[in-house]
């Protein structure tokens, strides 16, 4: 009984410190002088800026890493090829990679003197600095978490069901979607939250290729500090509660994707 | 028509799954693939449904070439051995799966759905999900699923494999009438004897990749073509050089000059027969299986000294 307690103490303790605490102070700072000043930051022209343009590149990072961790899964783990490990280990390159490294290599590929970029320059395409740039970012390193999550589900499921479904008569598209698909679903779900929450949060990557351009190439992770150094604790405050809302609200969508078998 | 395999061949690398299979299934039978584990049989039903490529042969299936066929436009209904269920779709959906991927009007596939539920008795479990069936309500729902499409043929790869014993039984009795009822011509892979005696009318023995002996159960169990279906397919004792089923040895108080002396080693009453250990004047072990009413005549009790008969043997070479 003690021994249990304790047990639950701990994780409690540590979860309290760790994630409770910051969090209830950051949104206590935010509303001690009512709902005011917090609409008054967010309504900035740099706030709503920054979440129009984080709001945007979650979303393509989402709709780009859910379809294409999808068929990096299936590759992975129904096809046999050679350089399987190679792709393999790819995958989870944006994971060990610190993302500051990410933000310099993409603008060594796609800086105005980059190999790539500057072709593109002649054309009047910007990269670096700019929208595309960020989603660039965003994408890449919030790539690896779809598939990482459905490639055990596939293994796991195996391929039985989908041979039972070509022997009645359906195509291989077919099969993906409506045996396939909704096996992995809770896969998917899982690494869509994870992509969303890298995603909303990335700082490292995108700070560098961004320019930090106020009011043009912010993302809410970068307004938050920007006006931290600016001494607007309100502002910074508001904007974190705006990402942490986006954060739970996602958590929550996902939750209402769970299967069927399993609400019951 | 039925089907018809001729010289099919399949590896896995170096492995020979299948060395040149040929085989003849007549249409409407009910036929059992049966062999021992590794023997390639599930590989040979694959191929016949398509989910495998044969490196070479060809698969006919009712007078049409077939094999460079994918399996969706083979006509086969194919249940495999741990069912396959569609785990997200309730018993119903299942069943309906190929109607509609068909487009077949609504108004049929409810008609037909509700038929096949009745046949395989899951009418009150229409809207359940396969986690919520036994194991034999299971293969009945991937059964009438396969059935569902009015395929020409109809494959089964060890159907009752992963149930107990009582549930087995039932189930392939039901399987038997089902087959009556619509004689569609179906294929059962099994690895036990007994099973494939009391379902098929036809049994095709594999091993090591080939076929080893085809016909009727009768014939397989009382002619076979080798001594390892003789083996496979019932319980063999030695005499000499010769192979003899145990209910073949004829044991007498008095010898002849058809007969070798014996010694009684031990007896063992097994309800209706009784197994009566012997041992040959060379030292070579035999069993005999008598009825029980003749072992009471001869009253055999170890260390007796008898003579013994096989009134059928065979010897392979
Ligand atoms: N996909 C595969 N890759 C490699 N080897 C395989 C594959 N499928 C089957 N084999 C091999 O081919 C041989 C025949 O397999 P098969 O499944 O046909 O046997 P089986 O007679 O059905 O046996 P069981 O009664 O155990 O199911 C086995 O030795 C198996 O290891
Ligand atoms: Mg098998």
């Amino acid at each position: 009984m003690k021994a249990r307690l304790a047990l639950r103490s701990v994780a409690l303790g540590y979860l309290g410190f760790l994630i409770i605490l910051p969090v209830a102070t950051v949104f206590w700072l935010t509303f001690r002088d009512g709902l005011g000043p917090f609409w008054s930051s967010v309504a900035e022209p740099a706030a709503l800026n920054a979440f129009r343009i984080t709001v945007l590149a979650a979303l393509v990072a989402v709709v780009a890493n859910t379809a294409f961790g999808i068929l990096c899964a299936i590759v992975l783990v129904r096809h046999d090829f050679p350089g399987k490990r190679l792709l393999s280990a790819l995958v989870d390159l944006p994971l060990a990679v610190s993302p500051v490294v990410v933000g310099l290599a993409l603008i060594l590929v796609y800086g105005t003197y980059g190999w790539f970029g500057s072709h593109l320059a002649e054309y009047g395409i910007r990269i670096i600095f700019s929208l595309p740039g960020i989603i660039l970012a965003t994408v890449f390193v919030s790539l690896p978490f779809v598939v990482r999550e459905v490639a055990p589900v596939l293994r796991e499921i195996g391929t039985e069901q989908e041979q039972a479904a070509a022997t009645l008569g359906a195509s291989s598209w077919q099969t993906f979607w409506r045996i396939t698909l909704p096996s992995i679903r809770p896969g998917v779900a899982y690494g869509v939250v994870l992509t969303t929450a890298k995603a909303l949060g990335e700082f490292g990557a995108v700070a560098v290729v961004s320019g930090r351009i106020i009011g043009r190439t912010q993302t809410l992770t970068l307004h938050v500090e920007d006006r931290f150094q600016a001494f607007d604790m309100t502002g910074a405050y508001a904007a974190s509660v705006v990402l942490a809302l986006l954060a739970l609200g996602t958590l929550f969508a996902m939750n209402l994707l769970r299967p069927k078998e399993e609400k019951t | 028509m039925g089907i018809t395999v001729r010289n099919v061949s399949k590896r896995f690398g170096e492995f020979v799954a299948l060395d040149e299979v040929s085989l003849e299934i007549p249409n409407g039978s009910l036929t059992a693939l049966l062999g021992p584990s590794g023997s390639g049989k599930s590989t040979l039903l694959r191929v016949i449904a398509g989910l495998e490529e044969p490196d070479a042969g060809e698969v006919v299936i009712s007078g049409e070439d077939k094999t460079r066929t994918p399996p969706q436009r083979r006509g086969v209904g194919f249940v495999f051995q741990h069912y396959a269920a569609f785990k997200h779709m309730t018993v119903w959906e299942n069943v309906a799966f190929g109607l509609e991927i068909r487009k077949r009007p609504k108004e049929q596939i409810r008609k037909r759905v509700g038929e096949l539920l009745e046949l395989v008795q899951l009418a009150g479990f229409a809207h359940r999900y396969p986690a919520q069936l036994s194991g034999g309500q299971r293969q009945r729902m991937a059964l009438a699923r396969a059935l569902a499409i009015e395929p020409e043929v109809l494959l089964l790869d060890e159907p009752f494999g992963a149930l107990d014993a009582t549930v087995r039984k039932e189930l392939r009795s039901w399987l038997r009438r089902l087959h009556e009822e619509m004689p569609v011509t179906t294929v059962l892979v099994t690895h036990d004897q007994e099973e494939a005696m009391e379902v098929a009318n036809e049994i095709v023995v594999m091993n090591h990749a080939r076929v080893e002996q085809v016909g009727t159960p009768e014939e397989i169990y009382e002619s076979p073509a080798s001594e390892f279906v003789m083996s496979f397919v019932g319980p063999v004792t030695r005499m000499r050089d010769a192979l003899i089923r145990p209910h073949d040895v004829e044991i007498l108080l008095d010898g002849d000059d058809s007969t070798v002396p014996a010694a009684v080693d031990g007896v063992l009453h097994l309800g209706f027969e009784v197994r009566v250990h012997l041992r040959l004047s060379g030292g070579e072990d035999l069993w005999a299986q008598i009825p029980r009413r003749t072992a009471r005549e001869l009253d055999l009790k170890p260390g007796d000294r008898v003579h013994v008969r096989a009134s059928r043997s065979r010897t392979f070479a």
